[in-house]
């Protein structure tokens, strides 16, 4: 890449930092040059999180209609799967899958959504009462 | 050790690598790296260098926390492996779940740690509670408080760089090239590229669109220097070449320039596909037919690597 070719477009690091980019100057020698970003990348990332919104927004309608619990909720929107959670709460991935379960959630104990809760970074409570 | 840059520690690291591992999802999508790991880079660049590296993991959170700290009072800046979730600094959108980063933890003011993160381009801070959550991230390559400082460092002779890039080259020539199995070194790419052709009748059109999005994600991450880390290989051989005069060592550099700026140009086709302008089998097959053509350059390069006589 040349220097006069480095991307310079709006991007998720506007205002926080920009990205080291090594290029060619004019005499063809490497150098270093700093991006604010670009518009493939920006795309690429925008559209990760896209999707990750649309399964946010569809575990917190399941909550809503009573289909899952706000552990399966509050995993998503922590960008977690399964096996990540169980490594932060030391619950059996299989102990989870069965908390998804809102019946089984509703009679956890205070330790066990306090766990949660401390995965999760919120409150008990916050856990407790989601509703979607 | 004024003398070392980026480059440099990159190459004699054999910093340039490429691996698509089947079956692991990363984020939900294709698990590819452009690099070797970089606790790995700085291991085998010390070692070359005869630097004797002190690394610590640790069972405790405490014991992290005290050790840390003690070293900062001793005056020693040591890197910690961290997990970017919670690092409050980082752009947000670029906080997932990724353990393998690396900062420098130099000093405490006013009980903030400071820290120069490669990513940020000034000095930032962290509070000892985000502190103790980076370093005990759970998940993939977990930290577990990792942290490392080369021990004892002495003046490096001349000769002693030089070997240094000479071994990293042919590390990273013969990984890439003869590593066993169709999914890492140039074999990896073309992996790859047969993948990108299954993906839209497998998956559906937006899953695919997706997963070729991570592909460029990650080629083009943040810290790579652009061209998954091809533009810094070519300024190590570059580099290389102050050191062992070699016109091949700068001719093989634009080769990796050129596979740079072709990883560049697949990145801006894949876009095409993830943006939704084109999503048909085709323009998955164009994507996956430049990635066989940039494994075509990279392996006569690392070929050319291989045949060098430099010392």
């Amino acid at each position: 890449m040349k220097k006069e070719d480095v991307p310079q477009d709006p991007s998720a690091l506007s205002g926080v930092t920009r990205d080291v980019c090594y290029v060619k100057d004019k005499d063809g020698k490497y150098t270093t040059d700093l991006s604010t970003g670009w518009e493939v990348k920006k795309q690429a990332l925008d559209n990760a999180w896209d999707d990750i919104k649309e399964r946010v927004a569809l575990a917190a309608e399941q909550v809503r209609k009573g289909e899952i619990s706000p552990v399966y909720y509050f995993m998503e929107l922590k960008l977690m799967d399964i096996g990540l959670l169980s490594s932060y709460t030391g619950f059996w991935k299989m102990t989870i899958r069965r908390h998804f379960k809102p019946a089984v959630f509703n009679s956890l104990s205070n330790e066990k959504l306090a766990v949660y809760a401390k995965a999760f970074d919120i409150s008990p409570d916050e856990l407790k009462h989601f509703k979607g | 050790m004024e003398f070392m840059t980026e480059p440099l520690m990159f190459g004699m690291g054999s910093g340039i690598f490429y691996i698509h591992i089947p079956f692991m999802l990363v984020n939900g999508g294709p698990a590819i790296s452009y690099r070797s790991m970089p606790g790995l880079i700085f291991s085998r660049t010390c070692k070359a260098l005869g630097v004797k590296v002190n690394r610590k993991k640790f069972g405790s959170e405490k014991e992290a926390v005290d050790y840390l700290n003690k070293q900062i009072e001793m005056g020693n800046p040591v890197g910690c492996q961290v997990g970017v979730y919670n690092l409050p600094y980082f752009p947000a959108e670029y906080r997932f779940h990724f353990n393998a980063h690396n900062i420098v933890v130099f000093g405490k003011e006013n009980g903030e740690y400071l820290v120069s993160d490669p990513v940020m381009e000034t000095v930032t801070r962290l509070t000892e509670a985000d502190m103790l959550k980076v370093r005990f991230a759970k998940g993939a390559l977990e930290p577990k408080g990792q942290v490392y400082y080369p021990e004892q460092v002495q003046a490096v002779s001349r000769e002693q760089i030089q070997r240094a890039i000479v071994k990293g080259i042919k590390k990273t020539a013969f990984e890439m090239l003869y590593i066993p199995g169709p999914i890492a070194g140039v074999s990896g790419i073309n992996y790859t590229a047969r993948q990108i052709r299954k993906w839209r009748d497998k998956l559906g059109p937006r899953k695919a669109a997706l997963y070729v999005g991570q592909i460029v994600r990650m080629q083009e991450e943040i810290g790579t220097g652009g061209g998954g880390f091809r533009f810094l290989y070519a300024a190590f051989l570059e580099q290389a070449n102050g050191y062992i005069a070699n016109d091949e060592l700068l001719r093989i550099s634009d080769e990796f320039t050129k596979a740079g700026d072709m990883w560049r140009a697949s990145a801006i086709n894949m876009g095409r596909i993830f943006k939704g302008r084109l999503n048909e089998q085709k323009d998955f097959e164009e994507s996956a037919n430049m990635l066989d053509e940039i494994a075509a350059v990279e392996k006569k390069a690392y070929q050319d690597l291989r045949k060098l006589k430099l010392l």
